[in-house]
């Protein structure tokens, strides 16, 4: 139900490299999980609305009211790589 | 014969809206800080940081949607873009899919797309030397900017011609300065743009294939840009090869168009509401603050002095869309002495647009110049009058250009004002002519066409301050005519 | 008292009140229990015992808490399962963990869990599954395996955990003790490291209901921070009922013991026999979406979870493979630091989320948990709450449903549904099965804790249901 090009194909998406073992290994465990959500289509969802929060709420927003940002040492302190007072990349054009 | 193509353009402008914070941080806006120094958790994307949406951000989108005449929606809602690239710290972009905050409406006899809001993405900036982020191995990632509020304003594809695209653009940019939702500053980055181009034969209905060109960041260059554009479609077409659907850079300094992402796979933004964010509900409340908060707009600015002050249409879109020459001739109106009259706008509004314009330059605002906008006023008055005349008159303004002053004591000053009554003029138009025999033979013949000569005689000795009308008036008088 | 660490917390704070006990001594004997552990239920265990001086003042005294690792503690490690954050210590604290110290709990350490919150037997976590204390060769639920093995073993009074499909109520379940999933929305999550946002929520464990009823209301609150949050209506109050009379339980009709082990069922008839007894009615509800339950979270959760883990991209913080161009080095690094499971659900989420599938897996999804939400509208028109067994089985072995992620998921067959429609619902031990602990599931609808928590109250000591961690050697 979904092939290994398909599993590449999401994989590029999402950012992951797998293995060629790994490739066939989810192709098989997501067919699986993909067979058993394949249940959904059994009802009728028609004139149904979708839920994106169950409990309803109103606006929630924020004034705009400047509070203090973090110290730069602070922001810097977890990343792997930082040079020229960014975080270095290779760049995406290489 | 060969086929004419007609030009079929839609336009996509983000602009950095002027909160004090970002759109879902606290955040103050960055205005060149050294890097790095505007960040928190959220905007760094860092794990279990939530947004929460800036309510000014919301209201400056309601009221670029009210000046552009969109219908507002009642409830809006975001979206997440998602996408990699390491100037979006989430893997995401909060924006708006399918839920846009405005839609419809128009402007410039464009009509608008949508408004929708989102979040800035951060700076990437080549680490290397070589002053192009092409060729250098590394980049660093700058999060000042990463999560500044933008609209984002789509046009439908109502544009035919580089110059309307520059022309709408303009109008749009006086709009939103004049509305204070943003600094609109194109080499800044708070206005941007983006244009769909595609051409087809006259008459056909089908839209040819169209290409996006990007990120142009002077008006100048997004009419040099696309007509560049159209130019390389055209002649793609006419060779009987195909456009392809591409995204294209225009480079302002070599005028050439490169493809940006040739090999880059398509996009699957895999849109979904964002569940960290409940929708926004428009209550009346917000919609009255935002009504109460639009000043006058430009279009209806000239629609104003068209209607009420009987200006000409071109000189009133020249005040009307120019925000401070507006505003520096309403304030000349109310100084004169004849007061805010309809009377005195029209010569004023002419003064204003030709010779004082002329004289400063077209890009100066006159209220950095010396010329005070009672100043102007008075002179029209006083040409109105006829104490001055026209010609003496803009002597009197080079004047005020140069130093300032007052037109009265400068025309005092400088004996500028006019020489009329048939007692002074009439001995200078019997001297001019006796002093042309021959001309005033002519005249006196019924040959009119010579009347010049005379005139430029009395001018010359009067130092242009005689009216022309009355010098005629004397020389028929004086000839029996 | 021989073993302070078999104190329930109330008990500990009105002893700490009235002066018969020291916080410091009660945070010292938990941290020297936690320190010496052997059930791999901490990641991090706090080094020292803190000045407990103003803590001691707040209403909570200083007792030890226990937190899921994915909850962002601020210079403490918070890795939440995976390896891609290991050794990351954020600028920042969970709301929920500021409000919980403001309410006088001290930091004891940071609890294992399944990488990122998927999965629901604690094997998935990147620093080694956690044991179950009532049988060391099973485990003991997932995801906040951890934090449930912990206070069932004594290792702290109480803890925070989340839940997203069952996270809190399926350990508690495995592991004997109490935990609770409150309405979504009650309690914020700022800075709980997100595995499915619309779904996820913090709750409480404890060894008992009040003590479960005590840190939840000291959790719950709007924060401006979490634009999801509403807070709770109304104050937690310390449940006192000791009869279920006129109480109105639903049990759903296809709730027929298929698909459940003999010895839970058992155990949960039993029960619904002891609220009986209690003056409570029992009648069947429908809820014929519930079975739908399962197919929809597989979809939501994943497809949500694929754009949460978006940001461990080895860029800003955790950790990062090095490669020489930029595409390169994301896909290495997420594949070299992302676990199986993990991979499993972003790529099933991905799947959900893309072009040409949205309609039929994502949205359909969402109306499910429409139909989902209104069968619990409608079963609560007849009753007050709905009872199920909390999870289908006891605690099973150490890598018996490893490979076979469908059987795994299978175990939240029960707290899925009242998740999607986020409802809260309390887990607690009912008796045992094959000497495990057997849970039952007590839920009700938005933001009915207080009848929850009284209900539960009142047959938890009908039910007499031993949790002293001393004790449960002996039950081994
Ligand atoms: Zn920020």
């Amino acid at each position: 139900m979904i092939d290994r090009t398909q599993v590449l194909h999401v994989a590029r998406l999402a950012r992951l490299q797998l293995t060629d073992d790994e490739v066939g290994r989810m192709s098989t465990e997501l067919s699986n999980i993909l067979g058993h959500i394949e249940k959904l289509s059994a009802l009728d969802l028609t004139d149904v609305e979708p839920t994106t929060h169950v409990v309803a709420v109103g606006s929630a927003l924020r004034p705009d009211v400047v509070r203090e940002s973090l110290p730069r040492e602070v922001a810097f302190e977890q990343a792997p790589d930082i040079a020229d007072d960014g975080f270095r990349v290779p760049s995406p054009q290489a | 014969m060969s086929v004419e193509y007609e030009t079929v353009i839609g336009l996509e402008i983000h602009v950095q809206l002027k909160t004090n914070t970002k759109m879902f941080c606290s955040c103050a806006l960055t205005f060149g800080e050294p890097p790095n120094t505007r960040t928190c958790p959220v905007c760094l994307g860092l794990p279990g940081a939530l947004p929460v949406a800036n309510a000014e951000a919301i209201h400056l989108g309601l009221m670029i949607g009210m000046a552009l005449g969109c219908e507002l929606a009642p409830r809006s809602k975001f979206d997440r873009k998602q996408y990699f690239y390491p100037d979006l710290p989430k893997g995401y972009q909060i924006s708006q899919f399918d839920e846009p905050l405005c839609a419809g409406g128009g402007i410039g006899g464009v009509r608008i797309h949508r408004v929708h809001l989102e979040e800035d993405a951060a700076k990437l900036v080549h680490a290397g030397t070589s002053g192009r982020i092409h060729g250098s191995a590394a980049s660093v990632v700058d999060f000042n900017r990463g999560g500044t509020p933008l609209a984002e304003i789509v046009t439908e594809p109502d544009i035919s011609s580089a110059e309307q695209a520059g022309e709408f653009l303009r109008l749009l940019r006086t709009t939103l300065r004049v509305l204070g939702v943003s600094d609109v500053n194109m080499e800044e980055g708070s206005l941007r743009c983006d244009a769909n181009i595609s051409i087809r034969p006259v008459g056909q209905a089908e839209l040819g294939v169209k290409t996006e060109l990007k990120n142009m960041n002077s008006f100048r260059y997004i009419e040099k840009g696309i007509r560049a554009e159209v130019a390389r479609q055209e002649a793609l077409l006419r060779a009987g090869e195909p456009v392809t659907q591409e995204t294209l850079h225009f480079d302002p300094r070599t005028e050439q168009l490169t493809s940006m992402r040739s090999k880059e796979e398509a996009h699957d933004y895999r849109y979904f509401p964002e569940p960290d964010l409940t929708p926004v509900l428009i209550t009346p409340d917000m919609l009255e603050r935002a009504h109460a908060a639009l000043p006058e707009l430009p279009a209806a600015r000239q629609e104003r002095f068209e209607r009420d002050l009987s200006l000409h249409p071109d000189t009133a879109k020249l005040l009307a869309w120019r925000t401070e020459l507006g505003d520096w001739f309403e304030a000349a109106l109310a100084a004169s002495p004849a007061g805010y009259d309809a009377a005195a706008a029209g010569p004023l509004a002419n003064w204003t647009t030709n010779e004082l314009i002329t004289r400063l330059g077209t890009d100066v605002d006159p209220a950095t110049s010396n010329v005070a906008p009672a100043a102007l006023a008075q002179l029209v008055a006083l040409v109105a009058a006829k104490t001055v005349t026209a010609n003496a008159g803009k002597q009197v303004l080079d004047v005020l250009v140069a130093e300032g002053g007052d037109p009265a004591a400068i025309i005092e000053a400088q004996g500028l004002g006019a020489v009329g009554g048939e007692d002074t003029l009439a001995p200078v138009v019997q001297a001019a002519l006796e002093a042309n025999p021959a001309i005033a033979e002519r005249l006196r013949g019924g040959d009119m066409k010579p009347m010049g000569v005379i005139i430029g005689h009395v001018m010359r000795e009067t130092k242009g301050r005689a009216d022309g009308g009355e010098v005629t008036k004397l020389v028929r008088a004086e000839l029996g005519l | 008292m021989t073993h302070l660490t078999d104190l329930t917390a109330k008990t500990a704070i009105d002893a700490i009140t009235s002066g018969d006990l020291d916080a410091a001594e009660l945070f010292d004997a938990y941290r020297s229990a936690a320190a010496a552990e052997d059930l791999n239920a901490y990641t991090w265990v706090a080094d020292q015992t803190p000045d407990l001086g103003a803590a001691a003042a707040a209403p909570l005294r200083g007792v030890p808490l226990a937190v899921k690792d994915l909850f962002c503690t601020a210079g403490v490690p918070s890795q939440a399962g995976s390896r891609i954050l290991e050794g990351y210590r954020p600028p920042h604290t969970a709301t929920v963990v500021e409000r919980l110290a403001a309410a006088g709990t001290s930091l004891l350490g940071k609890t294992n869990q399944d990488e990122f919150a998927m999965g629901s037997s604690n094997e998935n976590s990147a620093y080694g599954p956690v044991k179950n204390p009532w049988d060391r060769s099973r485990v003991p639920g997932g995801s906040s395996g951890g934090s449930a093995a912990a206070v069932a073993a004594g290792l702290a009074p109480w803890a925070l955990g989340t839940d997203t499909g069952g996270s809190i109520r399926q350990p508690a379940a495995l592991c004997g003790i109490v935990g609770l999933k409150p309405t979504y929305g009650t309690v914020s999550r700022y800075g709980m490291i997100a595995f499915a946002s619309s779904l996820d929520q913090a709750g409480p464990f404890a060894r008992d209901v009040t003590d479960v009823a005590l840190l939840y209301s000291h959790m719950h609150g709007r924060d401006p921070r979490d634009a999801t949050s509403v807070g709770h209506p109304e104050a937690t109050v310390l449940p006192t009922a000791e009869r279920m009379d006129g109480l109105r339980l639903g049990v759903p009709e296809d709730l027929t013991g298929e698909g459940v082990e003999p010895g839970v069922m058992a155990a949960f008839e039993a029960a619904l026999q002891t609220a009986r007894d209690l003056g409570a009615s029992v009648e069947r509800v429908a809820l014929p979406h519930a079975d739908y339950g399962l197919s929809a979270y597989y979809v939501i959760a994943p497809a949500e979870a694929s754009s949460n883990l978006a940001r461990f991209d080895g860029v800003r913080y955790g950790r990062r493979s090095g490669a020489d161009d930029l595409v390169s080095m994301y896909t290495k690094t997420r594949h070299d630091y992302f676990g199986d499971e993990v991979k499993r659900r972003i790529l099933i989420g991905t799947y959900a989320l893309s072009s040409g599938f949205y309609d039929a897996y994502y949205a359909g999804a969402q109306k499910v948990r429409t139909l989902i939400a209104r069968d619990f509208t409608a079963a609560f028109a007849g009753v007050d709450l709905i009872v199920t067994p909390t999870s289908p089985g006891v605690a099973f072995p150490l890598g018996a449903k490893t490979d076979d992620p469908l059987a795994m998921y299978l175990n939240d067959y029960f707290t899925v549904p009242i998740s999607l429609a986020g409802l809260p619902a309390i887990s607690l031990p009912c008796g045992l099965s094959e000497g495990l602990p057997v849970g039952l599931q007590l839920a009700g609808p938005a933001f009915s804790e207080n009848r929850i928590l009284d209900a539960a109250y009142a047959w938890e000591r009908a039910l007499a249901f031993d949790s002293t961690p001393s004790r449960i050697g002996a039950a081994r």
